[in-house]
């Protein structure tokens, strides 16, 4: 009886131990962090994040303010768009014809058979077939600069990511995509604490397949208009922004992704 | 035993791989105004004719004040409509999402209206194109007349939803409509709404009239203007024309506001060379002397909580603005920057006190924290002052006066307004020359 009962306390006081060392708080530092890592770097962006040899430092710091400066106006190209596209006649065709695009990368299930749908009824009112040739050359262009711009957006804003899973520049390169497609609300007040976390979990072309407020409680607390406004502009960001621009590689690291959106420092600024 | 014990560890700390959660930090985004399209309200066939409006228009006319009013903002950009793809018959019950959204448009407005039996009932919807559903819908019933109100409560309505605070477009302003050569300047009280529509004066202009200000209810409106060849506050009822002066007052009396109940109105009073500031209760006409000192204190105006009052004085020597409990005690001076400070004005949410700044031949309009810290100086200008809040506290309205003719030997004197970040500085339109500009509180509330 008693042994039994050892036994019992002994496993019990195992199973609360191991409970509270699971916890994921309780894991600051990064468990594995194996030389992979930046093996993994090099073969994505042929950049290191190994420390410079200290004369090269110098020129390197001065390089990355200028690419830091730059990436400031690489900002603008989401606005640039926004004040060209509503001046072209929009036509339903040239919207098929970007799925189509969309489907030689993508998942071609993506594709909702009523957007198809609405697609083909809009057909009926085509206007010139040469002009939307042209337009989908100009669409291709212009997503071809924008490519190579978020390619070049790499080493600044500089966080070490290591223990998330993504490398610098995959995690620059989502960061940059993102800071493009949200319109921060500049009504917000700047001295209250207004972060939001969304979490989404994502299928491997990037598409999300679920977006969860994490403190979604908070939006319908009387008093929190503000916090609401921007967990809705947080969420029209991601959602404006699919398909994301994730690894091609790594699934299972990032299939599961949080955004912390915090809009204080511009809102100061 | 040990080797269950390492197995069970390892597992866990396997399983924690799991936990590691990637999170990456936003905290920059654009800052380009909101993309949004606002279709034109479609007008319902059963309308019936009313006099004076144009019935077919009127879907265009509604849609074009919301987004005039959103443009004025600088937080939205309202899109061209050659650029929407659907027709606003078939956009009020459904929008196809995708199709705006091809056209950048992040928020969509639609809506419809009917004008029978002489009442106009209008209904509107707001979409986020992105999230692909309705965020807000409400509808309207009312005197066909008051069609461009409507207008403004809808972008009311929109603004709030979409930036979390109050609007500010259903409102008045009031100023002083100036004309005339400047030895021989004719000024009477005016009155408009937000956008510059509507104009009405409420004044002759054979007396000067400076400094009007509206209560809280925007029934009642107090300035100053001339009483048997002195400077007296009057009080007006904007409705009913009734004019009356403020207080048996043995001297001249200037620079009034209402307390934020409406039931005092604060002023100064001057004789003898000295001025101090004293409140009048408006039922009881019981007179309250608020200062005591031997300089000059003026242009008083009440914390929203009515607890304390700002005001300027030159007791220091060089005009200062101090801040004091609303019975004359704690006396604090706030402002110690170079420069002469005057006509502080205390922002409805409390946070931030407006004022003007003299310094070096220019003038500044700017905003501090009620201690006097965080001072931001938004526009520099040859000559401008008195500025005044919108109702949120969002935007300050004020005058500039710029020098005209070849020599500049003339001066035109307009409305300006302004964010608080000092950002989207515009012209207000006004049918003459305009000064000292006064904002209402929200019509509609």
């Amino acid at each position: 009886m008693v042994r039994s009962l050892i036994y019992s306390i002994t496993f019990h006081s195992i199973l609360v131990l191991l409970t509270v060392l699971s916890l994921p708080f309780m894991l600051r530092e990064p468990i594995d962090l194996p030389p992979i890592v930046s093996v993994e770097l090099i073969q994505i962006t042929d950049k290191t994040s190994i420390p410079y040899a200290p004369k090269a430092r110098k020129i390197i710091e001065e390089t990355k303010k200028k690419e830091e400066e730059r990436l400031v106006s690489e900002q603008a190209p989401p606005a640039a768009k926004a004040k060209e596209k509503p001046d072209r006649i929009p036509l339903p065709n040239e919207k098929k014809e970007d799925k189509q695009i969309i489907k030689k990368k993508q998942n071609p299930e993506e594709i909702k058979p009523e957007i198809r749908q609405a697609s083909e009824f809009e057909k009926k009112e085509i206007v010139d077939t040469n002009q939307i040739a042209a337009l989908i050359d100009k669409a291709k262009e212009e997503e071809a600069i924008k490519q190579k711009k978020k390619d070049e957006i790499t080493q600044s804003n500089r966080k070490n990511s290591f223990a998330t899973g993504l490398t610098l520049s995959q995690e620059d390169a989502l960061r940059a995509q993102i800071f493009g497609c949200w319109s921060v609300p500049l009504g917000l007040p700047y001295d209250e604490n207004l972060l939001v976390r969304i979490k989404l979990n994502l299928k491997k072309d990037g598409t999300i397949m679920k977006s969860e407020i994490l403190d979604h409680q908070r939006m319908n607390k009387p008093g929190q208009q503000f916090y609401k406004v921007l967990a809705e502009s947080a969420l029209r960001a991601v959602r404006l922004c699919q398909p994301l621009k994730v690894p091609p590689t790594g699934y299972d690291k990032w299939k599961e992704l949080q955004l912390n959106f915090n809009p204080t420092e511009m809102l100061k600024g | 035993m040990k080797k269950l014990l390492t197995i069970l560890i390892l597992n866990f700390f396997l399983i924690n791989k799991s936990f590691a959660l990637i999170e990456i930090d936003i905290t920059r985004g654009n800052l380009d105004p909101l993309p949004i399209a606002i279709s034109p309200l479609h007008v319902d066939i059963k309308s019936e004719n009313f006099e004076g409006i144009k019935i077919k228009e009127l879907g265009e006319d509604i849609s074009k004040i919301i987004e005039d009013n959103f443009r004025g903002t600088g937080l939205f950009n309202p899109l061209k409509k050659e650029a929407f793809v659907q027709k606003p018959d078939i956009a009020h019950l459904k929008p196809r999402f995708e199709d705006w959204r091809l056209i950048k448009a992040q928020a969509l407005v639609t809506g419809k209206l009917l004008i029978s039996d002489n009442k106009l009932k209008v209904e509107f919807r707001l979409w986020d194109l992105a999230a692909a559903k309705e965020i807000t819908a409400l509808a309207f019933t009312t005197t066909p007349s008051n069609w461009r109100r409507v207008a403004h409560i809808i972008s009311d309505k929109i603004y709030e939803r979409l930036t979390g605070e109050e609007g500010y477009f259903d409102t008045r302003i009031i100023y002083v409509a100036e004309s005339g050569p400047k030895d021989q300047r004719v000024k009477k009280l005016a009155i408009m709404d937000q956008d510059g529509a509507n104009t009405k004066y409420l004044t002759l202009g054979n007396e000067l009239v400076l400094t009007p200000r509206f209560n809280p209810t925007n029934q009642m409106v107090t300035y100053m203007s001339y009483f048997r060849n002195m400077p007296r506050v009057y009080l007006l009822d904007i409705e009913t024309g009734t004019q009356e002066v403020v207080g048996n007052f043995p001297g001249m009396t200037f620079a009034p506001r209402f307390s934020p109940d409406g039931k005092k109105i604060v002023m100064s009073f001057a004789k003898d060379g000295n001025s101090d500031i004293y409140t009048m209760d408006l039922d009881s006409r019981v007179v309250e002397r608020i200062t005591d000192h031997s300089s000059i204190d003026t242009s008083p105006s009440f914390s929203p909580d009515g607890k304390f009052i700002a005001f300027n004085s030159d007791r220091s020597g060089l005009q200062q603005i101090y801040v004091m409990r609303s019975d004359g005690s704690e006396v604090k001076r706030i402002t110690f920057g170079n420069g002469i400070y005057g006509t502080p004005v205390w922002s409805p949410r409390g946070d931030l006190i407006a004022f003007t700044k003299m310094r070096k031949g220019k003038f500044y309009i700017g905003v501090m924290r009620i201690d006097g810290s965080g001072e931001r100086l938004l526009t520099e200008n040859y000559y401008q002052e008195a500025p005044s809040w919108s109702p949120n506290g969002r935007v300050l309205v004020f005058y500039r006066e710029t020098k005209s003719g070849s020599k500049g030997e003339g001066f035109t004197a307009k409305l300006w307004s302004i964010d608080i970040t000092g950002y989207n500085e515009r012209r207000l339109k006004t049918e003459t020359d305009a000064s000292d500009p006064s904002w209402s509180s929200l019509l509609s509330k």
